[in-house]
């Protein structure tokens, strides 16, 4: 057992990358972010706490370096549509459930920070506290980002027609009840 | 705020799309660039403690 935490970093690489790439929407930038950090945290790992959630830790750093960024050109970057869309690779769905492209354009859609909000929450299983920890503001905060992030999803899916989420949601628990195994 | 079953089951349906797609960028392979950056920390980080060690 090696007692340097930079030595755990490398775990942290494909969380960090989907993390940087749910915000930036752009794989260079999203890359970019990932190395800046990774660089940031190389040299400031004495401010990170052993014990501590490193990927929390690390996650604050790429945000951090994005709106920095995002300051500093006075505009959300925003050539969204392209690469978050395209680039990763589409899965046949079957009837019903919602098409990926569909979801991917809608989700480009979201502010920054409901991306964030929804993406540590939603997606990476953070609870309401670290998200808010990771991106610096209250929990309701977090949490009002997170309700507007899923209405908002909602409305651009179209799932407040009774049809479009009777047939969605069909689909979605044979997702959750038959491909995945019950571990929890 | 007029918290419904429906409500729930947009977020459900919300938030099993969004793993999807999350997983996907999880699973893609992490970019050789990252694994020879850290590589390169680790031995500038030797050669400000000690001598020697791999040229570059």
């Amino acid at each position: 057992m090696s007692d340097d935490p930079r030595d755990e970093l490398v775990e942290h690489l494909p969380a960090l990358r989907a993390f940087a790439l749910s915000l930036t929407r752009n794989g260079a930038v999203a890359d970019d972010m990932v190395q800046d950090t990774l660089v940031k945290a190389w040299s400031n790992i004495s401010s990170f706490e052993p014990g501590t959630n490193m990927r929390a830790w690390l996650f604050t750093i790429l945000r951090n370096t994005y709106y920095s960024n995002r300051r500093k050109a006075g505009r959300e970057v925003s050539d969204a549509e392209g690469v978050f869309t395209e680039s990763l690779s589409e899965k046949p769905a079957h009837d019903g459930r919602l098409q990926m492209a569909d979801f991917r354009r809608a989700f480009v859609q979201l502010t920054d920070e409901q991306r964030e909000a929804l993406i540590l929450v939603g997606a990476q299983g953070f609870s309401y506290e670290d998200a808010a920890e990771t991106c610096g503001v209250a929990v309701g905060t977090i949490k009002s980002r997170v309700n507007r992030a899923r209405a908002r999803l909602g409305e651009l899916l179209k799932l407040d027609d009774d049809d479009n989420l009777e047939m969605t949601d069909q689909a979605t628990m044979a997702v959750v009840t038959g491909a995945r195994p019950a571990a929890r | 705020m007029g918290h419904t079953r429906r409500n729930d089951k947009e977020a459900e349906v919300i938030d099993e799309n969004l793993r999807r797609v999350y997983q996907d960028m999880l699973d893609e392979k992490v970019p050789d660039r990252f694994l020879d950056l850290i590589a390169q920390l680790k031995s500038q980080d030797d050669d400000g403690s000690a001598t020697g060690g791999d040229a570059k």
